[in-house]
């Protein structure tokens, strides 16, 4: 009985979610709808921050979903599209910015943090290496023949 | 060895001004992709005349366009100090941007018109050709038509003193 109370409770925060759903626009053919959905994923809101066009309720997130559909309908490729919205709102639209001297270092940190990476574990390895010298295998040796006494032959 | 001591102190501190560099800057200020460039051109009709304005006609000296709208609730809060820019000789173009031009021109009376003149741009067209992502905004434009500087959000005598001001003075 308690459980369905609960799930009763639940059932109006389910209807709220899919009321956020926004609105819908109809595609002459499904590779466009495709291409919509592709483009107003890796469109940044510039209202928003950390929000692609795609999930943003902003004023501004619909005005951009709509020219994404309109120029799409004209026949625009995606690279056109865009170019016109950064054009207007700079590359902080776009989720996966092009190339500059801005985001150079953005797109360079990984392989720079790589070579890091290998960098540290060479010197490690090296290090180990070190340790393990033929002095240092001896001592060992001659420690473990103190506690343990010579091996049978 | 003394190297390898120091070695994460001297990582430590790189990460300290890193991230009390990244504490001071402002997120949500975008620098305009219009900068530098000419207004994009436009056609709109005046609000409260029966007039078109486009781009050539706020060329010739240097001025502010502002973006506002009624239901723009911080448009509300930099109203008054607009109102003392105008008094004070600077010259405001108003872009009346996704609003009702009856509800505006109401606004204006009530409030009374710091603009020099105010277009409509009821569909937001060319809000987003300017770049516009959210009310208040406020452009300087030289006497060329040229996009110097883009603030958005209030503004005050402390914006207006530090960011806008300088490019009055230096025509």
């Amino acid at each position: 009985m308690a459980r369905w109370v609960l799930l009763a409770l639940l059932v109006p925060f389910m209807a709220l979610h899919a009321n956020a759903v926004i609105e819908t626009y109809e595609f002459s053919t499904p590779t466009l709808e495709a291409r919509y959905k592709a483009l107003s994923q890796e469109l940044r809101c510039p209202k928003c921050q950390n929000q692609n066009i795609a999930d943003s309720n902003a004023p501004i997130s619909r005005d951009l979903r709509a020219i994404v559909h309109e120029q799409l309908e004209a026949g625009a490729t995606d690279e056109e599209i865009i170019l016109y919205l950064v054009d207007r709102y700079g590359e902080f639209v776009r989720y996966r910015p092009g190339v500059d001297t801005n985001t150079f270092w953005l797109w360079s940190a990984p392989l720079i943090l790589f070579v890091m990476a290998l960098a540290v574990v060479w010197i490690q390895i090296r290090g180990d290496r070190k340790e393990t010298t033929v002095e240092s295998n001896e001592v060992r040796a001659r420690q473990l023949r103190e506690k343990y006494g010579e091996a049978p032959k | 060895m003394l190297l390898k001591r120091f070695l994460p102190l001297g990582a430590f501190l790189v990460l300290v001004l890193l991230l009390v560099r990244g504490l001071s800057l402002d997120p949500t200020e975008l620098p305009s992709a219009r900068l530098g460039k000419s207004i994009p051109s436009f056609n709109l009709p005046v609000l409260d005349a029966p007039d078109m304005r486009s781009s050539e006609d706020w060329r010739g000296k240097p001025a502010l366009i502002n973006v506002w709208a009624t239901w723009c609730f911080s448009c509300r809060v930099e109203h008054p100090y607009l109102l003392q820019l105008a008094e004070q000789g600077v010259t405001i173009y108003g872009l009346n941007y996704k609003d009702e031009p009856l509800k505006a021109s109401q606004w204006l009376v009530d409030l009374g018109n710091p603009y020099a003149e105010t277009v409509v741009d009821q569909s937001g067209d060319f809000g987003l050709d300017l770049g516009v992502y959210g009310a208040p905004e406020t452009y300087v434009i030289d006497a060329k038509g040229i996009i110097r500087h883009r603030h958005v959000g209030v503004v005050d005598e402390q914006v207006w003193l530090e960011q806008l001001q300088p490019f009055f003075e230096a025509d």
